[in-house]
């Protein structure tokens, strides 16, 4: 059964080889440059010097200036995006379906070979290869990125940082359990539909949308949030009226955090009145200046700090995986149910 | 043993029934033709005979064992469906390291043995096959596991009356030489006629009749006489196909006894007409009966 599964996967895997020999090229030919730069920057000294945020800013700028990099850092979290959606399409969708399409599941299923254990040979050999395989790419483009995604946590407000939501499964381990949950969305997808192409349609929006869902609904819950209290900066401070009062906020930075909810307070009092006059911020005139800061405006912040992006990554990997084991489990059960 | 034993089997989709209260015990040794018109349910009927679909009511156990409920009973059971399922993209060779690959009995010899004598080209893809090609290299997967018996879904359906006559005469030298079973099924009693012992008359997803072909023959009298009233007919005698003019009256019916009436004139019936005759039924519901050949 297992040299059936490799036979009938054998264009899928050489594919997928030729796809990791060219990304992986690409990220080691470009890479040395890159570490050069972060060398020369100084970060990997400045907390002697209590200059990170300075020189991480600095390195970034450099950085951004470059041709190449800001589109390769870029194409390496998008490629880690679209790896376990290429392979819930391309490998778990047709596992199946294409197997009841082609109705060829009439040879497979009456060989010496119970239903169960083809199944459980093709989900298991074909989810360990995608784990596999997102892995290399994975550990390629995290690599890469490194010198970047270090200077960004060490405080450059001007680069969003690895734990923000567009990048968070672009580096890391949880990329390998999106391609586990797409491989078996796909299959799963296929065993319930029966053919090829709209079991891949419904993979990718399915995919899609649990890609929204995470960063949404759940990464921000998965560990329960920090909070803290910062002021407003009378350069940053924007309101709206609320009532009699005003909703002040402003912008707040925490370096290499991930801040997911900003909530300001409604201020009233005399110094209000003043402030509403005050059409171009806090700082128009010296009475706005002086009524802004007799209210020490502060706001509150939900938010992930740096250092719980392994247990985060973690977390999500586990419930990808466990996801994914849930879907192969109803894949379990149409096959045996489901009968031509 | 039983090959094949049902009993108040049926399988619904939906609310259509494809089979119902169908209730067999084929004996082993025979080659079975099952015959019926498209959509008479013979394609599940074998289809939950070979595990492929769970039936909705009633048992039916192929070789002693629930079809497909292990390995074993897998083993035993050569399957060639409809179409002749092969995997399009791979090669002759393909299909039989695949066949060696799932079936610890493969038996390596036979199969190489039966792909050169029909000439096909192992580097071929099957996809490219003709469909007698393409029927003879999924006869051999079936034959090479070596089961005890042989299910064979329309097998000669597609294919022109050459390759009819040789792919069954490929079957047939299989049978005589191992001794299996099979069960093979047609819409045409004609492909049949000439290989089976045993036959099964399936029509509008109920077994008609069932049993073995000498029995069925010596059970069944066409009479023909002066026009009569069928009322009058003694106990014994079931009438499976009446046709009446002015004055003329002939029947097919079926009896355990011989024919004293001196009004008939009573002629042996052909194959081909008993199964016409219940074929044609299709339509009425006829009187419940049990079938020939079904042990109670």
């Amino acid at each position: 059964m297992i040299r059936l599964t490799l036979r009938q996967f054998r264009t899928q895997a050489w594919i997928a080889a030729a796809a990791l020999a060219a990304i992986a090229t690409t990220f080691l030919v470009t890479r040395p440059p890159l570490s050069n730069m972060y060398s020369a920057s100084g970060i990997a000294a400045c907390q002697a010097s209590n200059d990170c945020g300075r020189l991480a800013a600095s390195f970034i700028i450099q950085v951004r200036a470059d041709a190449a990099y800001p589109v390769l850092y870029a194409a390496g979290v998008l490629i880690m995006f679209l790896v376990p959606a290429i392979i819930g399409m391309f490998w778990g969708a047709p596992l199946i379906a294409r197997e009841l399409e082609d109705r060829t599941y009439r040879l497979a299923w009456t060989q010496s070979v119970t239903r169960t254990r083809w199944l459980a040979v093709k989900l298991g050999l074909l989810g360990l290869a995608a784990m596999a395989i997102t892995g290399l790419f994975s550990l390629i483009i995290t690599w890469w990125a490194s010198p970047l995604d270090r200077a960004a946590t060490l405080g450059s407000p001007i680069l969003a940082n690895r734990m923000m939501p567009l990048l968070f499964a672009g580096h890391g381990i949880v990329p390998i359990g999106y391609a586990a949950f797409a491989f078996a969305l796909g299959a799963t997808a296929g065993a319930l539909i029966g053919r090829t192409v709209p079991a891949m349609a419904v993979t990718i929006v399915i995919f899609a949308a649990v890609q929204l869902i995470m960063p949404n609904f759940v990464r921000p819950h998965l560990i329960p949030a920090a909070h803290t209290t910062v002021a407003v900066s009378a350069g940053d401070a924007n309101w709206v009226a609320v009532g009699n009062g005003l909703l002040i906020t402003g912008k707040a930075a925490i370096p290499g955090a991930w801040i997911f909810s900003e909530s300001g307070h409604v201020y009233t009092g005399p110094a209000i009145q003043i402030l509403k006059t005050c059409y171009n911020g806090p700082t128009s005139t010296p009475a706005c200046g002086s009524a802004f800061a007799s209210l020490h405006a502060q706001m509150l912040l939900a938010y992930q700090p740096a250092s719980r992006y392994w247990p985060l990554q973690a977390y999500e990997t586990a419930i990808t995986l466990a996801l994914a084991l849930a879907l192969a489990g109803i894949c379990f059960w149409k096959i045996r149910r489901r009968l031509g | 043993m039983n090959i094949i034993q049902t009993i108040g089997l049926g399988k619904a989709y939906g609310r259509t029934w494809a089979l119902r209260d169908c209730t067999l015990a084929i004996p082993e040794g025979h080659v079975v033709g099952l015959v019926g018109p498209n959509g008479a349910g013979k394609t599940t009927l074998l289809g939950l005979a070979t595990g492929l679909l769970a039936p909705t009511c009633g048992t039916i156990t192929v070789l002693g064992e629930r079809p497909a409920a292990g390995s074993a009973q897998l083993a035993q059971v050569g399957f060639v469906a409809q179409d002749t399922s092969v995997y399009a993209r791979m090669t002759v060779a393909d299909h039989l390291r695949l066949g060696a690959w799932l079936n610890p009995g493969w038996d390596g010899e036979l199969a190489r043995r039966r792909i050169g004598e029909l000439g096909l080209d192992p580097k071929q893809r099957a996809g490219s096959l003709s469909g007698g090609q393409r029927a003879q290299l999924a006869l051999t997967l079936a034959m090479a596991k070596r089961p005890g018996l042989l299910i064979l879904d329309e097998p000669v359906a597609s294919l022109d009356p050459l390759a009819r006559r040789e792919f069954l005469r490929g079957l047939m030298e299989t049978v005589a030489e191992r001794g299996l079973s099979v069960v093979l099924s047609s819409h045409l009693i004609g492909d049949l006629e000439r290989v089976c012992d045993y036959l099964i008359v399936l029509v509008a997803s109920r077994v008609r009749i069932a049993g073995e072909v000498s029995e069925l023959l010596a059970a069944h009298r066409r009479l023909s006489g002066p026009r009569r009233d069928l009322r009058t007919l003694p106990a014994g005698q079931e009438v499976v196909e009446e046709s009446h003019t002015d004055r003329q009256t002939v029947l097919l019916i079926r009896t355990g006894e011989p024919v004293n009436d001196p009004a008939w004139t009573v002629t042996p019936v052909s194959l081909e007409d008993l199964v016409l005759a219940y074929m044609s039924q299709a339509n009425d519901t006829p009187a419940r009966r049990s079938p020939l050949g079904v042990a109670s």
